[in-house]
């Protein structure tokens, strides 16, 4: 392994910080959805990580199921915001208050 | 040497870009950005041996996911988001405080007992396409296949949101 494993999950830790970060702060409901991207890419470094570390195919495969959920996720949830934009005219999520009473 | 420092170069590239991505404004910079850090990640996964994962990261991630985010800003015609009222400073403050929280508590509870990772020795052979491919088709064939039928009804729900009227 090139750099200590150690290394790559604070990397991994950053990232997801990064990306819990623009969902509190960002009001923009694309923008919240790229940060939840972001949170599942850390997530896949870190088990990348461990199979390099652990010299096992098994955190990969994981990976490789995360990216087929982060697609489906990607389509739906797009789908869902382009619903709601039709139906409100707005996509900050300070405004869509529908279920808030 | 040169490999550990091209991780440390792309790890700020990636932390870099996912940064500016979290705090511009414009939705379309945004998103072009994340192809970035997706890119760097990819790189990343590379330098740690994971081959077919770095370019099912371009493939997937920078290719597809981008396009249909790009696609959906363009449809939408999202400007730059409304600069925040005065009252929102508490918000940004406290989401910018339990951050470092979350972050800080999470780095002592790892580095409090990292002792027992080792480095690894032996050559690694698990990162090619031959090596996931045979697990993906034996170990995990079931996940495989519920993978499969979870795309099918993303496809079907996103499909049914896409009806004119719901």
């Amino acid at each position: 392994m090139i750099v200590p494993l150690e290394h790559v999950v604070i990397l991994s830790l950053a990232l997801f910080t990064v990306g819990v970060f623009g969902v509190l702060f960002r009001r923009n409901a694309i923008t919240i959805f790229m940060s939840i991207e972001l949170m599942l890419n850390a997530v896949n470094l870190a088990l990348v990580g461990f199979s390099r570390y652990y010299n096992s195919v098994d955190g990969q495969v994981f990976v490789f199921l995360v990216m087929t959920l982060a697609a489906a996720e990607v389509a739906v949830g797009l789908a869902i915001i382009v619903v709601l934009y039709r139906n409100r005219q707005t996509v900050n999520i300070d405004e869509i208050n529908l279920m808030k009473n | 040497m040169t490999g550990s420092f091209f991780f440390y170069f792309f790890a700020a590239v990636t932390l870099t870009s996912a940064l500016l991505v979290v705090l511009n404004r414009n939705a379309v910079y945004s998103a072009v950005l994340l192809v970035f850090c997706f890119f760097s990640l990819a790189v990343i996964f590379l330098l740690l041996e994971a081959y077919f994962l770095a370019i099912l990261e371009i493939l997937i991630y920078a290719g597809a996911i981008m396009v249909l985010f790009l696609f959906v800003i363009m449809l939408l015609n999202l400007g730059r988001e409304k600069a925040q009222e005065h009252f929102r400073y508490l918000q940004r403050g406290l989401s910018l405080f339990l951050v470092i929280v979350f972050f800080l508590g999470i780095l002592l509870i790892f580095l409090s007992d990292s002792g027992i990772l080792h480095q690894p020795h032996g050559t690694f052979a698990a990162g090619g396409v031959n090596a996931l491919g045979e697990a993906l088709f034996t170990k995990y064939l079931l996940p495989f296949e519920v993978a499969s039928l979870l795309l099918l009804v993303a496809l079907i729900g996103t499909v049914y949101l896409a009806k004119r009227k719901i």
